[in-house]
């Protein structure tokens, strides 16, 4: 069942259209990408589910019903642009914006230890977030941003600032999370994350959605006849009427080759074909990364709205 | 906690724990008490050298001894001496100055001239111009060959001073003294336009602060704009009674300490510590017999202390606090309106213009209300309420009519729910606006927003 929805969103400024009719669903206990380039809309399609902003037309729905302005307690929203004092300490603002979320006193001590601890911050609790670098502030947030454990949860750009790891570990917790029973929606532009995190995206190019799915489905989709065949020694099929090969890396020991089958080309033909060459240790389906899938998709509609 | 508790906590605590708080609190009655304590020193350090002064007559000996020696001056009278033997090297001979009295004196009254290396105090040259202004008068009445003129002089010596006194409705009177009325008119004034200001642009920069840092959009999902907004005014006027409230204990414990140490001891200090904690501008009349006591200086601290007795005390400090409250709360949520508009501090200047003119209007009117408390255009500024907290403040000491109070502070009252209501609207929307620039316009289209 969707735990979010949003249905024909459009919002409009005075010069420009930052989104156009924009609909999507987001499941329960799923992690769900907002993807596109910059200026796409991701941002605004935020503000309008956190209530900052309101669509012109349009509507979004929480477990099925309209949302209300008070569903805003149950959201954790980490915006891009850092939301701190930044004169005040790590642990004094961390504490009074947990209260502020309606925590008490002692509880909200007891989990700011534990997410201070499992972060490895707790040595940051009276340093002034000016004094912390920008992936550190980030930590802080993102803490403030769970600590009252919202249903849904709305991370604008996480990973921005980070070193690996600290992505990894960010990356980490938000699966975690998941596992907990949180809703969560990220946009980002780091695609790798994407499929690692991600179970649905919905791309958005200039107010539009243009993809949308679970990422394995979309990955298939776009999927184009490849295939990935490692060999043991140096080998290079010579490609035939059912396929072509693509490219070939001998690399310490194996060979990495990547064929394409040709339109009418049968896998069993293709199977044949490598076993003859040589000794296969593995034979894959090529799927396309999200990243590849990311530009192939923006830029064709780029031109096609070029030439229009 | 309440939410709006837990806003006003934070906004009170951060800026009362600020280095700069703590450096201006602990300064500022530094200052004050410079102001009190500099007309005592300046009083009680004038040139108390002694002093040697060589007087020089031509052609007569009329004013022989005419001019009395006091405690730290004495008058030689040199017999044949010509000034121009003496005046350049009078230094030398250990004169402090020559005086010199030419014998045009009684008809003409500059024919006197006093040569010094420095310049000489003013108390010296009173001395020595009303000590020849009595010996010329009598000299002139002499002239009349009036019998008993002595004793006839002694019954007319008199003194005048005016006491003013101001009688009310019923016909009740009331000692006052206009100048403890006119320190605590211009203090009340400018103290009430400094803390305005000071205050409510705080206000303004800690919503700028919230809104670039984008902290508004992640605190809004757990309170409403309105409670930030009225979390931070509350706030930040609590720093302003603290800051106020130290202000007044510390300045009064630093002039007791500055006086005890620096000032002789004597039977007036008793007198004098109770006017001049009230209002310590009266000092530099107060101040000015420290060192001799005369039956008429003591008169006078009498009376300097009865008028200030005779303040309407009680009303002075709860109006005070009152028009800081209210006239406060007014500029601050029209302070935090202004900063929820704009993206930075230095976009603020195009709307800030129309806030601040009324203040400044206000502060020139209450520094003319000293001069002329009653005039139509003190009166109509201490009942608008834009400006009434300065202007009425400066004239309630020099008594307002209960009514014309009344009306002031009622319309003030309704003002501030105007202002409040129209800041909440206003921030409301603008706090989370970003990127364009806000016009006059937009900020009409968003008062009149619905909901």
């Amino acid at each position: 069942m969707a735990l979010f929805e949003a249905q024909n969103v459009t919002k409009r400024f005075a010069t420009q259209t930052a989104l156009d009719s924009v609909s999507i669903s987001v499941p329960e206990q799923s992690i769900y990408g907002l993807l596109g380039p910059n200026g796409a809309g991701k941002t605004t399609l935020i503000r309008i589910i956190n209530q900052i902003t309101a669509p012109d037309s349009g509507a979004i729905f929480l477990n099925g019903r309209p949302m209300r302005p008070d569903d805003v307690h149950n959201i954790g929203y980490l915006p891009e642009e850092r939301g701190l004092y930044k004169k005040m300490k790590v642990g004094e603002q961390a504490l009074y914006l947990a209260q502020l979320k309606g925590l008490s006193h002692a509880e909200a001590m007891r989990r700011l230890k534990y997410w201070f601890k499992k972060l490895e911050i707790t040595g940051w609790w009276d340093k002034k977030i000016q004094e912390l670098s920008k992936g550190m502030q980030q930590k802080v947030q993102f803490i403030t941003t769970v600590l009252h454990e919202p249903k849904l949860l709305i991370f604008d750009e996480p990973f921005t600032g980070f070193d690996p790891i600290n992505v990894k570990q960010i990356k980490e917790e938000i699966l975690f999370l998941r596992e907990r029973g949180a809703t969560i929606i990220f946009s980002t532009h780091n695609m790798g994350s994407v499929e690692e995190l991600c179970d649905h995206i919905t791309l958005i190019n200039k107010a539009n959605t243009i993809l949308e799915g679970s990422v394995e489905k979309i990955r298939r989709d776009w999927a184009e006849n490849e295939f990935k065949i490692i060999f043991d020694g140096e080998v290079t099929p010579a490609g035939n009427g059912h396929f072509s090969v693509l490219n070939s890396v001998f690399e310490a020991g194996k060979s990495a080759v990547r064929i394409k089958a040709t339109e009418s080309g049968d896998t069993n033909e293709i199977i044949k074909a490598m076993t003859a060459a040589g000794k296969v240790v593995s034979f894959n389906p090529a799927l396309p990364s999200m990243n590849e899938i990311f530009i192939r998709v923006v830029e064709t509609r780029n031109r096609e709205a070029a030439k229009n | 906690m309440n939410k709006t508790l837990l806003i006003i906590r934070r906004e009170y605590v951060t800026r009362v724990r600020k280095k700069s708080f703590i450096i201006m609190t602990l300064l500022t009655p530094f200052l004050f008490a410079l102001i009190f304590i500099i007309p005592m020193l300046v009083m009680s350090n004038e040139d108390k050298n002694f002093k040697k002064i060589a007087v020089i007559e031509e052609g007569s000996d009329l004013f022989t001894n005419v001019i009395p020696d006091t405690k730290d001056t004495d008058f030689e009278y040199l017999q044949g001496v010509r000034l121009n033997d003496i005046k350049n090297n009078f230094s030398e001979m250990g004169y402090y100055g020559v005086l010199y009295i030419s014998p045009q004196i009684v008809t003409t009254p500059d024919a006197i001239q006093l040569i010094s290396r420095k310049q000489p105090p003013i108390g010296l040259l009173d001395h020595i111009s009303g000590s020849l202004e009595k010996e010329i008068e009598k000299q002139k009445l002499l002239a009349y060959n009036i019998e008993n003129l002595d004793e006839i002089l002694r019954t007319i010596n008199s003194s005048v001073r005016i006491q003013t006194i101001k009688m009310d409705e019923s016909g009740s009177t009331r000692e006052t003294s206009t100048g403890i009325s006119m320190a605590l008119a211009y203090l009340g004034g400018f103290l009430m336009y400094m803390l305005v200001f000071m205050f409510g642009s705080m206000v303004m920069r800690g919503v700028i602060e919230e809104k670039t840092n984008r902290i508004v959009e992640v605190i809004i999902s757990s309170v409403k704009p309105v409670q930030l907004m009225l979390g931070k005014i509350i706030g930040v006027a609590l720093v302003g009674l603290t800051q106020f409230a130290l202000w007044i204990v510390l300045t009064l414990a630093l002039v007791m300490v500055i006086k005890s140490s620096f000032l002789p001891e004597g039977t007036l200090e008793q007198m004098q510590q109770l006017p001049q904690s009230f209002a310590g501008a009266d000092q530099a009349m107060a101040g000015a017999g420290t060192s001799t006591i005369s039956a008429e200086q003591l008169t006078e601290f009498q009376e300097l202390f009865a008028g200030a007795l005779n303040q309407p005390w009680g009303l002075i400090i709860f109006s005070f606090i009152f028009y800081f409250l209210t006239g406060y709360l007014l500029y601050a949520s029209l302070f935090a309106a202004i900063g929820s508009a704009v993206d930075n501090e230095t976009e603020t200047q195009q709307f800030m213009l129309p806030v601040t003119i009324p203040i400044i209007l206000g502060l020139i009117v209450a520094m003319g209300t000293m001069q002329n408390p009653e005039s139509s255009l003190s009166f109509w500024f201490s009942i608008i309420p834009l400006t009434s907290p300065i202007v009425m403040v400066a004239r309630i000491p020099f008594d307002v009519p209960a009514w014309e109070i009344a009306l002031s502070m009622g319309l003030m009252l309704i003002t501030i729910f105007g202002a409040v209501w129209m800041a909440a609207k206003i921030y409301r929307t603008g706090i989370l606006m970003y990127g364009k620039k806000t016009s006059y316009k937009e900020l009409w289209k968003w008062l009149t927003y619905k909901g």
